[in-house]
């Protein structure tokens, strides 16, 4: 199992959907639920804290005439 | 910029008629009357008239055209029709438009204006004109951006650009987010503002460009095409704020509609109001009614997205408890069997077995001793009958010799002299044999 703090946004709120789905089909030891429900909960606390802490980030992409990409950050223009 | 398309002037000639397009001979039904001595063939007023109504109608290219003229004599009737005389330099034209069509109209005709009128040219036989009735009219001018634009939509439409199934589903969380638009102006704040309230999460790149003018489509073809060479991003937004049909235009370019088209990542175009449709709107995967729409779409909302986490934990909570509820079910179903099989319960059982084996035991025991006391009983009343003192008590006696204590059943057994003891009932006596 992937530590939850090297998932993505998307990786972890996709596994957390599995995990919902597969704690909620039961048929399962007490000891694989426990460790789902431990494991759902940490992924819905990661995705909460990565809203929480997210903030915006913005490039800009500019091409010079011989092709070569070039990022900076974006400024709004006057 | 304006292309030229191909329309009808008025006094430039397009009857590329065919012969046997006009071959109606069934229709032409002349009576013959006596002309002058002789007899000849003639028409009706109405026969010649329904027969050049039939040549007008029967003419593919007379039923589907666009004419160019100024209007004039523009009226309307009581019923609401509208009348009209397209003229230019060297010819005129009546048309007529229905009431019904005038909803749909793009411009309401007036004097003076030059236009563009679309409809189909027959025969109004009660005057014995030929007119246009009239389905659509454009201005001049705007009017022709119109008619370009509805040609490159057709011919790309035909090419299968706007095909439905080629529409790509946008991911659900994109991580990187291409922006073409202007780097000034309400569109990009707009949508940095929309981007960032929902879902922060997401990087935007912003790929700045013009958006009108003549520049204006290279640079917007360039952008989406630096886009998906050198990011990865996974949605682009292609986007300007609202303007006039001419400001816009850049958005019905067909430079533009094709990079859309070649675009790997997925566009969102989001172009001018709500009631602009552009031809970018039609190539693109999704179309946004405006700039903010199209940021809308191409994320989700985190306020959503946080009543789906606080939703799955207690899903989570519920389902724990219920998979423990199982669990305490299931414990006391083991706990009950473990019961049944430890030691005391087995020692148990053996003792009750053995209380049971014992009573069985006594039981049998008792009733055979029954038995046996029964046949005791017999057996004592049988041997009392076998029973010599009895005989005795008859009067019988037993000798015996005294000597060997043989009992003397028989005469040889003894010889005169022997000794013998004689037994009666009530004793015994000595004897001397003679």
């Amino acid at each position: 199992m992937t530590e939850t703090s090297d998932l993505t946004f998307e990786q972890a709120f996709a596994e957390l959907e599995r995990v919902v789905a597969q704690l909620e089909s039961g048929d399962l030891t007490l000891e694989q639920s426990l460790a789902l429900f431990e494991r759902g909960t940490a992924l819905a606390r990661l995705c909460e804290r990565r809203l929480d802490e997210a903030e915006q980030k913005v490039a800009q992409l500019s091409v010079a005439p011989d092709g070569t990409p070039a990022f900076s950050s974006f400024r709004e223009a006057e | 910029m304006v292309q030229t398309v191909p329309l009808l002037s008025l006094t430039t000639g397009f009857v590329t008629c065919h012969p046997l397009r006009y071959s109606y001979r069934t229709q032409r039904t002349p009576d013959h009357g006596d002309i002058l001595g002789r007899s000849m063939p003639f028409y009706t007023v109405s026969q010649l008239t329904q027969y050049i109504k039939n040549l007008f109608e029967s003419d593919p290219e007379l039923q589907d055209l666009w004419v160019e003229g100024e209007v004039s004599n523009c009226m309307r009737s009581a019923a609401g029709h509208i009348y009209f005389t397209l003229k230019d330099p060297a010819a005129e034209l009546r048309c007529a438009l229905w009431r019904s069509q005038v909803p749909g109209l793009e411009h309401m005709p007036a004097n003076g204006e030059a236009v563009l009128a679309h409809g189909r040219a027959s025969v109004y036989e009660a005057r014995g004109t030929y007119q246009l009735y009239v389905d659509q009219v454009i201005a001049r001018g705007t009017g022709m951006l119109f008619l370009q634009f509805q040609m490159l939509k057709e011919r790309l439409q035909h090419e299968g650009l706007f095909a439905a199934e080629r529409k790509r589903t946008l991911p659900p969380f994109p991580r990187r987010l291409g922006v073409v638009t202007s780097p000034k102006g309400a569109a990009i704040r707009d949508i940095l503002n929309v981007l960032a309230r929902r879902y922060p999460l997401a990087e935007v790149i912003v790929a700045p460009t013009a958006v009108q003018g003549e520049e204006a489509p290279p640079q917007i073809v360039a952008a989406i095409e630096a886009l998906n060479a050198h990011t990865d991003a996974e949605v682009l937004i292609v986007a300007r704020g609202g303007g006039s049909l001419e400001e816009l235009w850049a958005f019905n370019d067909e430079r533009v509609a094709r990079a859309i088209f070649a675009s790997r990542i997925p566009v969102i175009s989001g172009v001018g109001h709500e009631t602009d449709y552009t031809i970018a709107d039609f190539v693109a995967d999704v179309r946004a009614p405006t700039p903010s729409a199209a940021a809308e779409m191409a994320v989700p909302d985190q306020e959503h997205l946080r009543g789906v986490l606080v939703r799955y934990r207690g899903d989570l909570a519920q389902a724990l408890r219920r998979c423990l509820a199982a669990s305490r079910t299931k414990t006391g179903h083991v706990l009950a069997l473990l019961a049944r099989l430890s030691p005391r319960a087995m020692l148990d059982r053996r003792r009750q077995r053995l209380d049971e084996l014992q009573q069985r035991m006594t039981r049998t025991q008792t009733h055979r001793l029954d038995l046996l006391g029964g046949q005791m009983v017999g057996l004592v009343l049988r041997l009392q009958t076998l029973n010599p003192e009895s005989t005795l008590k008859r009067g019988y006696a037993i000798a015996s010799r005294r000597d060997t204590g043989a009992v003397v059943s028989r005469v040889a057994q003894v010889s005169s002299g022997d000794c013998i003891d004689v037994r009666v009932s009530d004793g015994q006596f000595t004897g001397t044999v003679d």
